[in-house]
């Protein structure tokens, strides 16, 4: 008997099928599509040239995700992405490196006091990732009794259990210096140039360092609550040192790969082109799914790693659960829209950047081209009348210069994430020709800064919302399953009936990128949740109840 | 314009400038100090010194062999000696036949001494992208400061066998063989490779000089012993893509039919002419990798032959901090950081034997030939190693416990190798050891140390504490022995190397 299914193969719904069946539970993954990865996912394009198609870098991964399944072992190879280059009009750039003395030097060109500044800024902003990271760890509604109710002493008052880990939480946000709680409010609210206005002068600088504000929102760096998507981009690290980005070698769907091997490993069984088209329920609790093909599957427990729209809206039927009408209803008003394609390039050679012609280190960090705030502020004016941006923020990186097996010897894979494109075009539809023109807009702007690229190119993906929504199974194509905004955070993520993973019906969770933690390549949400129903299944088991057997 | 002075032109001014250097204030020099003084490389240095003598310019010194200032000679030096000096010259560093193409390259300006050798320590500011590219596209790193013997003549196999732990009567023309040396007492001296060029032809390579006692132990055999370490250069080529590059770099061998620790003989560059070159198909990485053995005189030409074929495929230069980081995941001990020569142990208790320092599998007590340190090894065979090398490994959530107690994240990635040793305890117990390499590897994800402990405390999954600093503070942290190598890719010894792209 299967005790859990777990609906999507993303790199999510894959961690939480891997957690279950670590701890013995008879686990099913069903996948829509013919291909696991979800939003992660690599593939051969073109012959010899490998596109890590939608996600390219890695940072957030949680090291517990990592260690605890083994990751490494199963093939988990993060190689660091060194540094960044912000090319500038007339062959001049910004250039942060590793090294912090030769950034100072970088930065310096520009302004001596940012130079300075970008230190404090990065310890400041190092202290608000290390209070999200704490912050994220535990399960939302254990949040909302610790901190919302202003603490634990109280607790017992109001009588609500909280585990020792958000004790110490609400401890932590209490004794914060007012300082520490004035960034957060400030990263909740402000817009990321505001934000960022408070440390620096620069012009270029400010842009540089908001491009993590935009992206994959549909937010401009002067719209208000831009920072908290700094913040998001803050809580990742690499092996403890947050704000480090690597590249998995062969794609971030190497990542997915590595996963479902965990998962296979501890017996998960993962099956592709299988749609899930309802939830069972029976006796008011989750009894299993249904596959499009009409074929039942039973299960004492399933979690879905699917956007809101389909885990709380297509697959439920909103008679079966109290207050049905209402969750399925704002899973529908839910926030989702894209705002960003990709496009990704097989080159015949490196590209020689005005501003360093030749190959170096430069080419194996991330290339953003967002020169000015105003620059990315028109670019989003663009999407928001409805149309693409004409001159694109583009935020590239090179996976070929990172790993050599992404493309053939000499030829190189270009990846470039672009922002904006939203899902709905005000000019019609996003049709072959429409696709075509947003990808020449991407190559017409590279080409202002890497004059001659576009001779190089041998072939071209141009992918847009729609695509995203097509393939990943995105609705929308929002590439966080939702925007991070403060109306769509914490205990509002993804429904106030749905915020702790549980949702109003017993025995179905949620564990994707919809949830707590947010989007991005995590395995924070699944693990959360899969550790839920563990817990759920323990307690279950203790009262006596029908929780899943465990072997 | 500058006009640059065409080659014949610079070397009748190189050859002047050598001749200056002889005055009665400093009659005598050795070739190695003219090459250093004079940046040249010693091949150069010798060819030109050697017209001087033939032309009767300057002379040589009967005992010393070393060049000597000849009275009246037209054109030597008269200037008087250096004021600071008093005549003597500082040695200046030791140049490796690659040095003018690292140097171009050696941006960070970190250079560290190596056998005299001024090495580069990481090319880029930080080792990081070196480190990547030996373990994902690949790495060139200047080995040229190794001590190398050439060991030719009837008896040559009958005193490697004599000197060395390894079954030499097995060894093959064409195969490199990993063996350790000992002194009498058993007590190792040092470790390296032997690679065998012909029936009578041996080239041994060695940290450490040992040119006094190869001679020794050959006293009365047919045999010479000649150092060739000045002579020879020798470039590694080390990564998943190494084998590519090598093809591409090399004619005349045939790289698929390369077992690991096979040699082979071939030209220098993509077309024959460019000189001979000896590849081994060894390293000190743990990786698929070669090493490329070549007279000085050929050595920019190797160079730059393997960067231009690298270039489509990743390959950077790798300094001697990426090296050192790769050889602790490779789980290879370093002589005099992980273990002390028996030669300059100054107590008893810093001498091992080679079972005590990991390399126990070098020992043949079952080879026919005698050799040195044998019958203490037999007497240790059958009582038992006292020490032995393990691989430590603390895991992520220790370190995260550690740090936590400050409220940080663990501060461990980007720092080399450390090779300062550290202790090692029973758990919550008295130290039974010492670690003596360390880093937290970002490949692995995993703190590793190479450490040596008491034998009973060297079972596989034994728990043991290492002391590390964390902040200010020096805190245990619980590791537990583990397999060495850490990391052991099946491409280092696979038949047929090719990258792939891993599925
Ligand atoms: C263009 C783009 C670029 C990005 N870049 C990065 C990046 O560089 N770094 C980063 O960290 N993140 C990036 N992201 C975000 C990140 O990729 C996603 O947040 C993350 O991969 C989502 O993982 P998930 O498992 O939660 O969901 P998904 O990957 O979306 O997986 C959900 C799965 O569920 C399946 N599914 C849906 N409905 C059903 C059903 N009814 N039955 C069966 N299966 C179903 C879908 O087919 C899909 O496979 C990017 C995303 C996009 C789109």
């Amino acid at each position: 008997m299967t005790d859990a299914i777990v609906v999507g193969a993303g790199h999510n719904g894959l961690v939480a099928a891997a957690y279950l069946a670590r701890a013995g539970l008879d686990v099913v993954v069903l996948e829509s599509s013919p291909e696991i990865g979800g939003a992660t996912r690599s593939e051969e394009a073109f012959p010899g040239f490998r596109f890590s198609v939608f996600s390219y870098l890695v940072s957030l991964l949680r090291p517990e995700v990592i260690h605890e399944l083994d990751l490494v072992r199963h093939g988990l190879f993060l190689v660091p992405t060194a540094s960044t280059l912000n090319p500038l009009p007339g062959g001049d750039c910004l250039f942060r490196e590793a090294d912090p003395q030769r950034t100072y030097r970088h930065i310096a060109r520009h302004s001596r006091r940012d130079a300075e500044a970008l230190f404090e800024y990065k310890l400041e902003m190092r202290r608000m990732g290390h209070l999200m990271y704490r912050l994220q760890r535990a399960a939302p509604d254990e949040l909302a009794a610790a901190i919302g109710d202003r603490v634990v002493e109280s607790a017992e008052h109001l009588d609500v259990e909280v585990s020792a880990e958000v004790a110490d939480i609400a401890r932590y946000f209490l004794d914060l210096p007012p300082a520490r709680l004035r960034s957060f409010v400030q990263m909740l609210t402000m817009s990321s140039a505001d934000f960022l206005g408070q440390w620096f002068e620069s012009d270029v600088l400010k842009s540089a360092l908001s491009s993590s504000s935009i992206i994959g929102s549909m937010l401009s760096p002067r719209t208000p609550g831009s920072a908290y998507v700094l913040l998001h981009h803050y809580m990742g690290e690499v092996d403890g040192v947050y704000r480090e980005w690597g590249f998995q070698k062969g794609g971030t769907g190497a990542v997915a790969a590595t996963i479902a091997r965990a998962a296979r490993s501890h017996g998960a069984e993962i099956r592709t082109q299988s749609p899930v088209a309802r939830v069972l329920v029976s006796d008011g609790r989750a009894a299993g799914v249904v596959l499009a093909n009409g074929d039942e599957l039973r299960a004492a427990v399933v979690m879905s790693s699917a956007a809101p729209q389909i885990s709380l809206g297509r697959l439920l039927d909103p008679g079966d659960i109290p207050g049905g009408a209402g969750l399925v209803e704002r899973a529908a008003r839910w926030q989702s829209g894209g705002c960003a394609g990709k496009v990704n390039l097989a080159i015949s050679g490196l590209p020689r950047f005005e501003c360093m012609p030749e190959p170096g280190p430069h080419l194996s960090g991330g290339i953003t081209i967002a020169p000015g705030l105003d620059y990315v502020d028109r670019a989003y004016d663009d999407a928001k009348y409805g149309g693409f941006s004409e001159r694109p923020f583009i935020d590239m990186i090179i996976p070929s210069v990172l790993d050599p097996d992404m493309a053939p010897p000499g030829k190189h894979v270009l990846s470039c994430f672009v922002q904006y494109a939203p899902y709905e075009l005000a000019a019609g539809s996003w049709d072959e020709g429409q696709r075509e023109a947003f990808g020449d807009a991407v190559v017409r702007t590279l080409a202002e800064y890497a004059p001659g690229i576009e001779d190089q190119i041998l072939h071209r993906q141009v992918l847009v919302p729609p695509d995203i929504e097509a393939i990943a199974g995105i609705p929308g194509g929002n590439i966080f399953h939702g925007e991070l905004r403060l109306s769509q955070l914490f205990l509002l993520r993804p429904d106030p009936a749905a915020a702790a993973f549980r949702t109003p019906l017993p025995g179905y969770y949620l564990c994707g990128s919809s949830t707590q933690f947010g989007g991005g390549i995590s395995g924070g949400p699944a693990r959360l949740a899969a550790l839920r129903v563990l817990d759920d299944l323990r307690t279950a088991d203790t009262a006596g109840g029908g929780g899943g057997e465990t072997r | 314009m500058p006009r640059r002075a065409p080659q014949g032109t610079q070397a009748v001014q190189r050859a002047l400038a050598l001749l200056r250097s002889f005055t009665p204030e400093a009659p005598e020099h050795r070739l190695s100090d003219l090459a250093a003084s004079h940046g040249l490389h010693p091949s150069t240095a010798h060819r030109l010194l050697g017209v001087l003598e033939a032309e009767g310019l300057i002379g040589r010194s009967p005992d010393s062999q070393a060049y000597r200032w000849v009275p009246g000679a037209p054109g030597a030096g008269d200037a008087g000696p250096s004021p600071r000096h008093n005549g003597l010259r500082p040695l200046e560093p030791l140049r490796t036949p690659f040095h003018r193409r690292t140097a171009a390259l050696c941006e960070s300006g970190a250079w560290r001494d190596w056998s005299g050798y001024t090495c580069v320590e990481t090319y880029e500011p930080t080792p990081e992208r070196e480190y990547w590219a030996i373990r994902n596209a690949a790495g060139l790193i200047d080995v040229s400061p190794l001590f190398k013997y050439e060991i030719t003549g009837a008896d040559a196999e009958r005193l490697l066998d004599r000197l060395m732990t390894r079954d030499f009567s097995k060894s093959r023309t064409g195969r490199v063989m990993y063996t350790s040396w000992c002194n009498e007492e058993g007590h190792l001296l040092q470790d390296g490779n032997v690679q065998r060029l012909a029936r009578e032809r041996f080239l041994v390579s060695a940290a450490e000089p040992c040119l006094r006692w190869f001679e020794d132990c050959g006293w009365g055999m047919d045999v010479e012993v000649r150092d060739v370490s000045e002579e020879v250069g020798v470039l590694a080529l080390q990564g998943p893509r190494a084998r590519a590059i090598a093809e591409a770099a090399t004619t005349g061998i045939d790289f698929g039919a390369m077992r690991y620790f096979d040699l082979a003989a071939g030209e220098v560059g993509p077309v024959a002419g460019g000189g001979p070159v000896t590849v081994t198909r060894t390293g000190y990485t743990g990786d698929l990798g070669y090493e490329f053995w070549v007279a000085a005189e050929h050595a920019e030409a190797l160079w730059d032959a393997l960067v231009e074929a690298g270039q489509d495929h990743g390959l950077l230069p790798a300094g001697l901090l990426a090296l050192d980081m790769v050889r602790v995941e490779a789980g290879l001990v370093l002589i005099d950081v992980d273990y002390v020569s028996a030669s300059h142990a100054e107590i008893e208790v810093l001498k091992v034997t080679p079972a005590e320092a990991g390399l126990g599998f070098t020992v043949k007590l079952d080879k026919q030939a005698d050799f040195v340190g044998r019958r203490a090894l037999e007497l240790e065979r059958d009582r038992g190693p006292a020490w032995a090398m393990v691989g430590l490994e603390v895991d992520w959530f220790e370190l995260e416990r550690l740090w936590s107690e400050i409220d940080l994240r663990p501060q461990i990635v980007g720092q080399p190798a450390s090779r300062e040793p550290t202790p090692v305890f029973a758990p919550g117990g008295w130290q039974v050891g010492q670690c003596t390499s360390r880093f937290f590897s970002p490949l692995l994800k995993k703190y590793i140390g190479l450490a040596t402990v008491h034998a009973d405390a060297a079972a596989l999954g034994t728990e043991l504490d290492v002391e590390v600093s964390v902040g200010y503070g020096r805190r245990r942290a619980r590791a537990r022995v583990v397999r060495r190598p850490f990391f052991n890719p099946a491409r280092k010894t696979a038949v047929d190397p090719m990258p792939r792209v891993d599925e």
